[in-house]
């Protein structure tokens, strides 16, 4: 048995014993694991004074894998119900036998390392009143609406909380559950001046309800619409850009697609190969550490119940490993490095990165430090386009921009309708700053400052 | 799926304490798919969801609760929460569905064939021969995963104006994505065929042509050159190019970011908003195409909707409570992802009319420029209209001919500048499916136009 069971939260047992009890009707040279999950979801939006809507959900479903004879087979139901369980497990077992028999299909067993336990839970927000909710909502709103002349729309205004809990049991020993909760606020208004709009959203977000400021979103949003505004297209040119802490996050999460031990196994990835290799600057060191409870993404335990840990990627530039779930791991003969990822009941796992952070820069800087370093470029305040000019396996990189020209060392001019190009192996060659200003946003990566040199801006 | 009787107590419950409006969306969907990668079948995936979204209007607010129970005590539980919203406390109140014009649960796919199932074997065979095909369009081919997915799904609508509707859809979706390796690293390729439709998907379409197509993509990228970085003139082949379309103007139409004064075309019907070659259409009824259905998520026929008329602009897209606001019907637009979303207005296959031109012609008369030959997605900002759309394959046109393939690349435009840009429209009119995704829902679409010329646009490269 793996060490998880010291873990179990109380509100997790019945959810354990329900995964336990249908991975007890595995046959026969069958190898089961299932993944039971239930929550609890509110959500209002206000618009104009008024609640615009106010939703409040529950939801549970199951995830069962089957092993027979090397083939791998899922099936997943959105219920819980009792006559859906068996089903379930019928049917990723009938998938089994269509699967291409391969040795390293193997689910994960315990492999000794212990979990770090992080505390994910806000007790008390199942105790807090509908009413509040709808009143941090409006508030948000009524605060987006009064905190500069110029904000002529609030187009959303959202309070939102959810509480899950999970287990995972299988055959092969594996005894896991995990709960946590989580409250967000989000905010998007539109600033105007003459016939010129901008827009700019911000947010707040925590383990629950407490501690969400309404306040820092609205201000996050309203600055950056306001000072988007008379913005043109911009000039052309080669430049050092300066992501902004939200913008840095994006581009992580873009490069641990490529860190993915399943992706390098399967020759997608522009790092296969390259394992003590130059790959970045000497001044980048990338971590994936979930088990840093500060992080947005913090888990005790990976999607295949084994304990997360800390993983170093890149230190100093050269490249040291990937991130490996047990099959991609098996594939690559390494043991997993325990960061199995899965998109809920309906998903299968697959290696990926929880809580990715670089290494702040010797200067310690801030922003503005990073800006004042940089003396003249671009500012990056919001990219378009990621899904459709980004390829992690060419690592080819083309995104639409906006922000503000940089100089002097300070933001100067906005820029809209612009372009920002490079591939993805350069930009990790050309890395001149990274910011010490991290900050844990609702991502896989940490938000810090990053400028990365010679750009390719198209605009005018 | 839900008795009417247990429909009308229901919809009564979601009304005890007042309100407008109310509604019971119900969905039962199935999916399967199943992936081979790297040479091996490595997972099938069956799964199943059945549940209900129930909302009450009461008005400005909306209230809505979803439950994955379909049982008559599930779904008043579901009902009550969603009335927390209504205070105004309207007592006991009858409902009667099914009596509005209009309603009627419709067939499986009403006058179209039903559509039919295939055995897992068979969507493995098809697998196979992908990469197979795929594999044998060159050496360089490095990795090939092909993938099969189809779905169904139930939907059954009440509200308390009376309605009663329903449908039933089938959508079939096959892809084929290719790496290539090659001296300067590697190149991807990617091709994907999607109906509203069953298995007969496979008699229209030729997965061995498909995956040759994402073959060829990858192979032709390996000798590709760093895109351009500036203005020029594009043309764009028909098809995927739709979809600049679908971000330049399509969304900033939807009326909910009308209604909040979000849309660079908010207050703009009757004036020239595009060059008078643009005749955009939005049609939810366009054959098996992929944003094909009978009836919305909101029970409303899908119907066709002539959004600009040579330049001018003559409509938004509005979903029922839009639509409620300004005292005019919906436009069939109203659409989610499951029952666990409020519908939202979205569109279904949208597309430019087809013009006079000949394509060749038009990359001929074009001294240099952009040829591109697919698209694959974009992004809009509707309050500024600024948008981008990326090219996965695309190639430089000098001296009015077709040359070098150029690497990956986003281009960026104004909607409302770009749209008066268009200076020619062929007659070679194709279509396209997308996965369209909107504060968090994701709904299948179709794009579709024909080959076509922008007088300019940013073109986001690396080349100075």
């Amino acid at each position: 048995m793996s060490t998880a069971t010291e873990e179990t939260q109380g509100t997790t047992t019945d959810l354990l014993e329900l995964a336990e009890r249908v991975a007890g009707w595995a046959g026969t040279g069958e190898e089961v694991e299932v993944y039971v999950a239930r929550g609890t979801e509110t959500e209002v939006r206000a618009y104009d004074g008024e609640v615009e809507s106010l939703t409040s959900a529950t939801s549970a479903g199951i995830g069962v894998r089957v092993i027979v004879e090397h083939r791998l087979g899922f099936a997943w139901a959105g219920s819980l119900d009792e006559s859906v369980l068996g089903e379930t497990l019928e049917e990723a077992r009938d998938n089994a036998r269509f699967a291409t028999p391969d040795d390293h299909v193997r689910l994960a067993g315990p492999d000794g390392v212990g979990a770090v336990p992080v505390d994910l839970w806000d007790e008390g927000l199942a105790a807090v009143p509908t009413e509040r909710k709808v009143a941090l909502a409006l508030d948000l709103e009524a605060r987006a609406r009064a905190a500069d002349a110029r904000i002529r729309q609030v187009s959303s205004a959202d309070y939102g909380d959810g509480a899950s809990e999970s287990a995972l049991v299988s055959t092969t020993g594996i005894r896991s559950s995990s709960r946590k909760t989580s409250g967000f606020l989000s905010v998007g208004v539109i600033a105007g001046e003459g016939d010129a709009s901008q827009t700019g959203g911000g947010y707040s977000v925590g383990r629950g309800f407490d501690g969400l400021d309404p306040d820092r979103a609205c201000q996050d949003a309203v600055t950056r619409a306001v000072r988007l505004l008379g913005a043109t297209k911009g000039p052309s040119g080669r430049s050092t850009v300066v992501f902004d802490r939200r913008m840095a996050t994006t581009l992580l999460s873009i490069v641990s697609s490529a860190l993915s031990g399943e992706a390098v196994e399967k020759g997608r990835s522009f790092f296969a190969g390259r394992i003590g290799e130059q790959v970045g600057h000497p001044g980048l060191t990338l971590v994936d550490d979930p088990t840093d409870p500060r992080a947005y993404g913090a888990a005790a335990y990976d999607a295949e119940g084994l304990a997360c840990r800390r993983n170093v990627l890149i230190e100093s530039g050269i490249l040291q490993g990937f991130l490996y779930d047990t099959v991609s791991g098996s594939r690559a003969g390494v043991a997993s490095t325990g960061s199995a990822v899965r998109g809920g009941y309906a998903g299968t796992p697959s290696p990926g990165c929880r809580a990715l952070t670089l290494a702040p820069g010797p200067e310690g800087y801030d922003e503005d430090g990073v800006l004042g370093a940089v003396g003249e470029g671009l500012f990056v305040q919001s990219m378009t386009g990621v899904h459709s000019g980004v390829n992690p396996i060419s690592g080819d990189f083309s995104v639409g921009a906006e922000g503000l020209m940089i100089r002097d060392g300070r933001l100067a001019e906005p820029v809209r309708e612009i372009t920002v190009a490079s591939t993805l192996q350069r930009m990790l060659l050309s890395l001149v700053a990274v910011g010490a200003d991290v900050e844990w946003l609702p991502s896989i990566a940490a938000g810090q400052t990053l400028a990365i040199g010679d750009m390719q801006v198209s605009g005018v | 799926m839900i008795d009417t009787p247990v429909l009308e107590r229901v919809l009564a419950e979601a009304l005890r304490n007042g309100g407008d409006f109310a509604e019971v969306f119900a969905e039962d969907r199935s999916n399967s798919s199943a992936t081979l990668d790297d040479g091996r079948v490595e997972e099938l995936s069956s799964g199943r969801e059945r549940g209900a979204g129930i909302r009450v209007v009461t008005g400005e607010t909306t209230g809505f609760a979803h439950t994955a129970d379909l049982s008559e005590r599930g779904l008043l539980r579901a009902a009550e929460a969603a009335s927390a919203v209504a205070r105004s406390g309207g007592g006991s109140r009858s409902v009667d569905v099914g009596h509005l014009s209009g309603s009627g649960v419709t067939g499986p796919s009403g006058d179209r064939p039903t559509p039919t199932t295939g055995s897992k074997a068979d969507a493995l065979e098809l697998l196979q021969r992908a990469d197979e095909a795929a594999r044998a369009s060159g050496d360089a081919v490095s990795q090939v995963q092909a993938g099969f997915g189809t779905s169904r799904r139930q939907v059954l609508i009440a509200n308390s104006d009376g309605l009663l509707a329903g449908d039933e859809q089938a959508r079939t979706r096959f892809s084929v994505s290719c790496v290539a390796l090659g001296d300067t690293g590697m190149q991807t390729g990617y091709e994907t065929a999607a109906r509203t439709l069953g298995f007969e998907l496979f008699d229209e379409v030729s997965v061995e042509e498909l995956a040759g197509t994402a073959a060829s993509q990858a192979l032709t990228k390996l000798a590709a050159r760093p895109a351009p970085s500036g203005e020029l003139p594009v043309v764009l082949a028909g098809g995927s190019g739709g979809i600049l379309f679908h971000e330049a103007c399509g969304h900033g139409l939807e009326a909910d970011h009308i209604v909040k004064d979000a849309s660079v075309y908010t207050g703009k019907v009757g004036e020239l908003v595009a060059s008078p070659l643009v005749t955009l259409v939005d049609d939810g009824t366009v054959g098996s195409e992929w944003g094909t259905f009978q009836v919305d998520d909101e029970g409303r026929a899908a119907q066709r909707n002539v959004l600009i008329e040579n330049g001018v602009l003559t409509d938004y897209l509005w979903d029922y409570l839009r639509a409620r606001k300004e005292g005019r019907a919906s436009s069939g637009n109203g659409r989610r992802q499951s029952y666990r979303d409020l519908p939202m207005v979205r569109m279904t296959n949208t597309f430019l009319l087809p013009g006079v031109d000949d394509a060749d012609e038009i990359v001929a008369q074009t001294q240099r420029g952009v040829y591109v030959a697919k698209l694959g997605g974009g992004q809009v900002n509707t309050t500024t209209g600024d948008f981008v759309f990326g090219m996965t394959m695309a190639y430089l046109i000098e001296d009015g001919k077709i040359t070098e393939p150029l690497r990956d690349a986003n281009l960026i435009g104004n909607g409302p500048e770009i749209l008066k840009r268009i200076d020619a429209v062929a007659t070679d009119f194709s279509m396209t499916p997308g996965t369209c995704g909107k504060d968090g829902q994701s709904v299948p679409v179709g794009c579709g136009q024909a080959t076509m010329r922008l007088t300019g646009v940013t073109i986001g490269g690396t080349a100075e």
